[in-house]
């Protein structure tokens, strides 16, 4: 544990050394670099191909877990749909529960957490490098999501710690520990100390530094060009004011923001849809065509399907274990219902507003294509798609939303910016959790890394797209290696359970509350 | 949660709703006035805490909500409910007290329903801002929706 908080504080250290050395190349150039550098062979570790091939084993070791998990539990995101709607509604809440977090509010604070820059600046990024066919592999594996989600939140319900003072931890560093242990396998406790490490990776990387960068890029595009410190240092001063000095009141109105940006956003796609829902059909047909020829894209067919799984993975999270950690909150005498309920986060996130994203820029005509061939036409380093004005990630959106509704950059802008923080606030909560599992709970323990986060913030708004967005990925993705490695020795508790509760559901013993 | 004195069969129920403050301690003297009138009279004192399980929350304040309903539960029956039903039982009413979490009107008038009482008496709610002249009172929503009457004390 020591050695991980060693190499921590290490790398921080190391960051104010590199700045120190060389204030004359630019600060966020120097930043970049050390940045890069560092993270490098970790990020060519999880994405290194299979054998003989250019496919990432990473990405087959997800749509495996997901098609394993969506098998085994007889095709979970179908049969049991319904169902986790009917407990959102609170149909199965009992009455003198009143008080407790709600089913809704343990499903809107895990979607707070991943609905943001997945749904606009990953969506992008897929659809530019991969091409439209990468919105079919994105929804598939939303789909196929649904099931790793149920598993993991049923299972951070279950074995999560309850305090004498009625707080509550949980999340898969609870469950791989506790869960191996009642089956009487070793390695739990190992791959629980594993997943911490990677979810604070994960928390200072995706959770924070893909934020705080896009966040930039969205302020940046419409101020004019300016450090990325600058951004940085405000975001860290206001992430500092929540999370260390306990202003709530900016949280509560992010909170209530949030919501409301995010129904504004779906909103605008949808109108801009039904003004121009003559090419949906067409966008659709690009959609499904070129997931399976490429239609020229980089990398063609398999390009199209590792981006569109790896965007999704990154956007909803299934597999990745971030929402056991915030489902586990929730005081249900059911553990298997909010797995139920959590499933619906991969479709309401991939399924309907990435989908809606892709079609947006789909139709706007931002992605460059042949006229003689109709086939996509690449950017001069062969890399990704040449979209007009030369745009990529969060800038692309934007375009393609602003042919729709000019003025939607600004409002753009300002939901990224909320979304970028919301999604800041979860992450620093989930990385917290890990923190305080590898090194106790304590203010002092709590306060460093609650410093870290914030001086990550700085880093991240810095750095170029190209590493941040890297080493993000690969964080996240190393949660899910451990956490699916452990989903797949639980499995057969969550199917237990899953059993016994639809049997009490037939049986009548479990029943709606007249509300 | 309830507070039960031992007296015998009621013949009538009258639910008490308060919210802490002086308007609601007239509630409260009025529904002793109105059960000195009837030969036997259980009151109910109810306090509801405003909650919503749509509100967003974080997921810190989610981990930390149970402890919070229970803080929230035990300041409510020590500075409201239980003075209230001592008071009444000092003076010779029979009294129970009941605190609930969720909507005010919705919930005063299911304890009314749920405990078979005759009516509800509550203050005129004397505190609100914007929200609350465009949206209106939780005693508005209770007259305007109750299954059973309704006494509001200005």
């Amino acid at each position: 544990m020591k050695s991980v908080f060693a190499a921590l504080v290490g790398l921080i250290l190391t960051a104010s050394a590199a700045l120190a050395q060389d204030e004359a190349k630019g600060l966020d150039q120097v930043v970049n670099e050390w940045f890069a550098a560092l993270t490098g062979p970790f990020v060519t570790f999880i994405f290194a191909p299979l054998p003989f091939t250019s496919f990432p084993w990473i990405v087959l070791w997800l749509v495996i877990a997901a098609s394993i998990f969506t098998v085994y539990f007889g095709f979970i995101q179908v049969r049991g749909f319904i169902h986790s709607i009917r407990l959102v509604k609170g149909d199965y809440s009992d009455p003198d529960d009143a008080g407790e977090v709600s089913h809704f509010q343990a499903l809107a604070t895990a979607l707070s957490g991943t609905v943001g820059l997945g749904n606009i600046a990953g969506v992008a990024v897929a659809v530019g490098i991969g091409g439209p066919g990468a919105t079919f592999w994105m929804i598939l594996a939303g789909l196929l999501g649904m099931a790793s989600k149920f598993t993991e939140c049923t299972l951070g319900v279950k074995y999560r710690n309850e305090y004498p003072d009625g707080s509550v931890s949980g999340g898969p560093m609870y469950y791989l520990q506790k869960g191996f242990a009642e089956r009487g396998m070793p390695g739990g406790k190992f791959l629980a100390v594993l997943f911490a490490i990677f979810c604070i990776l994960g928390a200072l990387g995706g959770g924070n530094m893909f934020q705080a960068n896009q966040a930039h890029a969205q302020i940046s595009g419409i101020t004019g060009e300016f450090p990325g410190w600058i951004t940085g240092l405000i975001f860290a001063a206001v992430v500092f004011a929540v999370i260390v000095g306990g202003i709530k009141s900016i949280a509560k109105v992010t909170e209530k923001v949030v919501p409301i940006m995010g129904v504004l956003y779906v909103g605008v796609a949808l109108i801009i849809l039904m003004v121009n829902y003559d090419q949906i059909g067409w966008a659709f047909g690009q959609i499904f065509t070129g997931a399976f020829t490429g239609l020229g894209v980089a990398g063609g067919i398999v390009g199209a399907l590792i981006q569109g799984f790896k965007r999704a993975a990154f956007s909803n999270e299934a597999g990745v274990g971030s929402a056991a950690i915030a489902h586990s909150a929730v005081r249900t005498k059911e553990p298997i219902t909010e797995g139920y309920v959590s499933l619906l986060e991969p479709f309401i996130d991939t399924v309907v507003i990435c989908t809606m994203t892709a079609l947006v820029i789909v139709i706007s005509g931002q992605l460059v294509t042949d006229p003689e061939t109709g086939l996509y036409v690449l950017n001069e380093a062969g890399t990704a798609i040449q979209t007009v004005g030369d745009t990529s990630g969060v800038a692309l959106t934007s375009a393609a939303f602003a042919t729709g509704l000019s003025w939607f950059p600004y409002l753009l802008a300002v939901a990224v910016i909320l979304f970028a923080f919301s999604t800041m606030i979860s992450w620093s909560y989930y990385g917290l959790k890990a923190w305080t599992y590898l090194f106790g709970e304590g203010k002092v323990s709590e306060l460093i890394f609650k410093l870290i986060f914030c001086v990550f913030v700085v880093i991240g708004a810095a750095a170029s797209l190209g590493p941040v967005i890297d080493f993000s990925d690969a964080a996240i993705f190393a949660m899910a290696v451990v956490n699916i490695a452990g989903l797949y020795v639980l499995m057969p508790i969550v199917k237990d359970e899953l059993a016994s509760y639809l049997g009490r559901l037939k049986s009548g013993e479990i029943r709606k509350f007249a509300h | 949660m309830a507070l039960q004195t031992d007296r015998n069969v009621m013949s009538s129920k009258i639910v008490v709703g308060l919210d802490g403050s002086a308007s609601g301690e007239r509630a409260l003297s009025y529904a002793k006035s109105l059960a000195d009138k009837i030969e036997v009279c259980e009151l109910i004192v109810a306090f509801v805490i405003e909650w919503s399980p749509y509100a967003f929350q974080s997921a810190e304040e989610n981990a930390q909500r149970h402890k919070r309903r229970e803080e929230e539960i035990e300041a409510a029956q020590s500075r409201i409910v239980i003075p209230a039903v001592t008071s009444l039982t000092t003076d010779g009413f029979v009294a129970r007290g009941i605190v609930r979490h969720g909507d005010v009107a919705d919930l005063l008038d299911k304890i009314a329903v749920d405990n078979g009482a005759d009516q509800i008496v509550v203050a005129r709610s004397s505190e609100g801002g914007f929200v609350k002249r465009v949206f209106g009172t939780a005693t508005q929503s209770l007259v305007m929706h109750a299954h059973v009457p309704v006494t509001v004390v200005g």
